[in-house]
């Protein structure tokens, strides 16, 4: 039977208040671990908990926290990830209109367990309507006690912060997060080990905000039961799946983890659009690979995909039709990473672009069949790029090499676009 | 709040925090919503409120492309590229939305209410295709649509009518 946890709160018209939040429960495992749990304790639960980041990445959650050496310098800073500019990803939009106490509480319950005393939600700037949100809704947390110098007369003393970006696709990553957080350019950096010297040179964790908002439920209720909601052997707990493009109810739907592909699609999403028919997917936003019809009933967990060598990503389906052109969405998809790539590493910065021009000479007729084994040469060269960006940015490239090299064949040697797909051309 | 309050809180706030340069985005926002871009002069004015050369703003400044660093239009139109967007005909809704206004991406009309910029997936894949304008999100977009909402921000009740989707 399926239950609710992220989404057990919704309301239709407005987020959920505090009020009634606490009347579902909310801040109650929060009160529970202040009182009967150390923070080794409330790591143990979400490590025996299976949780895995629901940022992208798929890292244990508590592992990062295990990072946090003991005798580890203070302050530490929780960053609560709420940077989701991965196309086709929406899901930490919708939770933080729907539930923004229950990521709150998980925020303060990660601090506890790190021993933090600083929460930072990095939120993108066109979620300001969001940013406000927050701010009113951490206030209303500090007058009843769940922040502050003493919270719930625990001895525990947390605050948390609205930090609003400047956008870019890349301060998503956690090391360009931390610089863009301290007035830096934002760029990834592999050098730093975020548990010992992160944020300021201090011990820092960040997690994406649905990670989060599961803590409480799991200290509430267990490791075991949370383990229990998913719907795979090795899987644990539940998931936002995104759904957007050719199907009839687009949307953000929590299910268990391992939801089949195809019944998110139908019995979620409505479905395919009348007169489209399924042709590929994106299973976890831009940089996932197209995952063609034979894919249709894979679980969508993080090991299962992996297992077929595809990645679960943010959960976001993106849906393509018979009638859209993959060349086409490739080619749009690599102008948008080329655009944000940070610039710092020569295989993300020449690459992304070379293979942008190869695609735009493709979809406009302007192809050679020599232009395959460039695509490929390219694509590989990306596994020497310094940080994941690229490795991402060119998973779509690598799907529609591996499932669709017929259509890219199709265009170079009719000399146009079968799909009539017409590129804008853009300069750099 | 008012930009020059806006300003001056943040003003207030620099001596007390412990690192002044985390504001480096908030104080470049808010220079840009007083003076409708980043001036030169507002860069200069923002470095030195945070203790950082002119040089180290600049470096933080041409990174975001919420910062505009050269004069945009009063609106500026954030019209999204994402693929979802893309597959629900972004590129000739850009494209319509350049030819009415008369300018290329980037550029600011004549009459200097709007510039056009296509814009990082914005996370509204579920209304496909969207914009944003000032903090307000409009889709799914379609010409008429585009027509209405041009024409309301140019009649002033900019803001009014549309409604966010908070509770989605």
């Amino acid at each position: 039977m399926f239950e609710p946890v992220l989404f057990k709160n919704r309301r239709s018209e407005r987020p959920t208040t505090l009020d009634e939040y606490r009347g579902g429960g909310g801040y109650d495992a929060l009160a529970h671990a202040l009182r009967n749990l150390a923070p080794k304790d409330v790591r143990r639960l979400v490590g025996d908990s299976g949780l895995r980041g629901r940022g992208g990445a798929g890292f244990p959650a508590a592992r990062k926290w295990e990072g946090v050496p003991d005798d580890g310098p203070f302050p530490r800073y929780i960053v609560a990830n709420s940077d989701e500019m991965e196309p086709g990803t929406f899901k930490d939009r919708v939770l933080l209109n729907r539930d923004p106490h229950m990521i709150l509480e998980g925020v303060i319950l990660a601090g506890y367990a790190v021993s933090a005393q600083k929460g930072v939600f990095f939120i993108r700037r066109s979620y300001e309507k969001e940013a406000e949100l927050l701010e009113m809704e951490v206030a209303a947390a500090r007058e009843a006690g769940y922040l502050g110098e003493d919270i719930l007369g625990s001895g525990f003393a947390f605050e948390v912060e609205v930090h609003r970006s400047g956008g870019r696709y890349i301060c998503g990553e956690a090391s360009a997060q931390v610089s863009a957080l301290q007035g830096e350019r934002p760029r990834p950096d592999r050098t730093a080990h975020m548990a010992q010297q992160g944020l300021w040179q201090r011990p820092t964790v960040v997690n994406n905000v649905e990670t989060l908002a599961y803590v409480p439920h799991i200290v509430g209720k267990g490791a075991e039961w949370f383990r229990r909601l998913a719907r795979t052997e090795g899987g644990a707990g539940n998931k936002l799946y995104c759904v957007s493009g050719k199907v009839r109810n687009p949307g953000c739907f929590e299910l268990p983890l391992g939801t089949r592909l195809g019944e998110i699609i139908e019995k979620s999403a409505g479905g395919m659009l009348p007169g489209s028919a399924f042709k590929a997917c994106l299973p976890g936003g831009a940089s996932t690979a197209f995952l063609p019809a034979e894919f249709y009933d894979i679980e969508m967990d993080f090991d299962v995909m992996k297992k077929a060598g595809q990645r679960l990503g943010t959960g976001a389906i993106i849906v393509f039709d018979q009638g859209t052109c993959l060349v086409g969405a490739t080619l749009n998809m690599m102008t948008y990473f080329a655009r944000e790539s940070c610039g710092f590493c020569t295989p993300c910065r020449e690459g992304l672009p070379f293979v942008r021009e190869l695609l735009y000479r493709i979809e406009t007729g302007q192809g050679e069949p020599s232009f395959i084994p460039m695509l490929k040469e390219m694509a590989a060269a990306m596994s020497h790029a310094y940080c994941a960006f690229a490795p991402g940015a060119i998973a779509p490239l690598n799907g529609l090499l591996a499932h669709f090299e017929d259509e890219i064949r199709e265009h170079i040697s009719h000399h146009k676009c079968p799909y009539g797909t017409t590129p804008r051309h853009r300069e750099d | 709040m008012g930009t020059q309050d806006r300003l001056k809180e943040l003003q207030e706030r620099i001596p007390q925090v412990e690192h002044p340069r985390e504001m480096a985005v908030d104080v470049m926002y808010a220079l840009q919503t007083r003076d409708g871009y980043l001036t030169d002069e507002g860069l200069v004015e923002g470095a030195e409120l945070l203790g950082m050369t002119p040089l180290e703003m600049e470096e933080l400044a041409t990174f975001y492309d919420f910062i505009y660093r050269r004069p945009v239009g009063k609106f500026v139109i954030h019209a999204c590229d994402g693929v979802v967007c893309w597959m629900f005909g972004e590129e000739s809704l850009v494209a319509y939305l350049c030819r009415k206004l008369g300018v290329e991406a980037g550029e600011r009309s004549r009459d200097g209410l709007f510039t056009v910029l296509p814009s990082a997936c914005i996370g509204q894949c579920d209304r496909a295709p969207v914009m944003l304008i000032r903090d307000v999100t409009y889709g799914p977009l379609t010409p008429e649509r585009v027509d209405e909402i041009l024409d309301d921000l140019k009649k002033g009740h900019s803001l009014g009518p549309v409604k966010d989707d908070r509770d989605v």
